[in-house]
């Protein structure tokens, strides 16, 4: 086996959280989907790493981990200020700016 | 390259990558198929643990660790804490708001892998480098000697981004408090002038469980609504069990009268 395949496999897990990000409609899900998004391409990224034989892909990987966590704080956190306000966490209903 | 390149894995990693990486999918493909924001999510858990071990099969010693204490363990428990506040039964609604968008969303994915693997497919990576040489020194020593030198500026503008983070969540929570806070007196005055004094009776009185989602039983066997927690009650998890409860005295008037011998009939013979 090539670890080219890590590629496939994470090439694969971003187009199934893509699909996810567009067919969910409940916000937390969709959330969770840019997740897995996020974490397949942490996975190319240590794939590369291994390619090249370097630590930078590695140190990326490592930037985007506490962009990620910084970023489900506040999503969350807007997520439960939606939820308050409209009393449902579906993204549909949040198509007004105001209520 | 270096003298270090190789063109195959170890079998054993091939068969590590084949069995996990099928449960992988499998987990991302549950995460967006499950109707529950909760199945999502520890279908989600999975799929990160087995991403783990990929990084640490791949060399990223650090980054394997990391994965399961930070997405794993504090991300993933913030999602499941989030789904808890807001509802677990705020299911989806499954009705499509645009006709056919699921069909044309799922074909939008596909395309999209179509696209990733032609492109990767395209490239020639027939060998690769492999860690040796850059984990020769140990892998969180190689990391931290990038990290604090060439990439240090980019490590410290991250400090103000999480700590930017912190506050803006603290913000988008917080909520101000617009009325003024009930006193002691207040309240116990209240409670005089409602017609309910004694504290709320408790769940599962007289219903032969004391679980918090059982209505307490009233004397003629109905259950009461007063025993139940009011999210509960909103959110309709209360379990009814008054039949059981009705069936198991019936039962029980049944025993008794059959080991006193005494059959209805002849009660109504003797009165």
């Amino acid at each position: 086996m090539n670890p080219v395949n890590y590629l496939y496999l994470a090439a694969l897990l971003f187009a199934i959280g893509a699909t996810g990000v567009l067919i969910r409609r409940n916000a937390i899900v969709v959330f969770m989907c840019i997740e897995l998004m996020l974490n397949a391409c942490n996975l190319a990224f240590v794939a590369f790493s291994r390619l090249h034989g370097n630590l930078d892909g590695q140190i990326i990987a490592f930037f985007t981990m506490v962009v990620a966590a910084a970023e489900v704080v506040v999503g969350l956190a807007i997520i439960v200020s939606l939820f308050r306000s409209r009393h449902s966490a579906s993204v549909d209903d949040a198509s007004l700016m105001k209520l | 390259m270096t003298e270090l390149a190789a063109y195959t894995t170890s079998t054993g990693e091939a068969v590590q990558f084949w069995v996990l990486g099928t449960v992988a999918v499998i987990g991302a493909l549950c995460t967006i198929l499950m109707k529950k924001a909760v199945h999502s999510a520890l279908c989600l858990a999975g799929t990160m643990i087995i991403l783990a071990v990929f990084y640490l099969a791949n060399g990223a010693y650090f980054l394997g660790i990391v994965q399961v204490v930070v997405y794993t363990g504090a991300i993933m428990m913030l999602f499941l804490f989030v789904v808890m506040l807001v509802g677990v039964t705020a299911a989806d609604s499954l009705k499509e708001t645009i006709k056919g968008q699921r069909w044309l969303a799922g074909l939008c994915g596909f395309g999209f892998a179509v696209l990733l693997f032609a492109g990767i497919g395209n490239a020639s990576v027939n060998e690769f480098a492999g860690m040796g040489k850059a984990n020769a020194g140990g892998n969180v020593e190689g990391l931290a000697e990038s990290i604090f030198t060439k990439y240090v500026f980019a490590f410290e503008i991250t400090g103000a981004l999480l700590i930017t983070a912190t506050v803006g969540a603290m913000v988008l929570t917080h909520r101000e408090r617009t009325e003024r806070a009930k006193t002691q007196r207040e309240m116990s005055e209240a409670r005089v002038r409602s017609n309910h004094l004694p504290p709320l009776p408790a769940p599962g009185v007289y219903a032969r469980h004391n679980a918090v989602d059982i209505a307490g039983l009233l004397p003629d066997g109905t259950p009461s609504e007063l025993t139940v927690n009011k999210t509960l009650r909103e959110r309709g998890q209360i379990r009814d069990v008054s039949n059981e409860a009705l069936d198991d005295l019936r039962a029980l008037e049944q025993r008794s009268a059959d080991r006193l011998e005494r059959s209805p009939k002849t009660e109504e013979a003797s009165k």
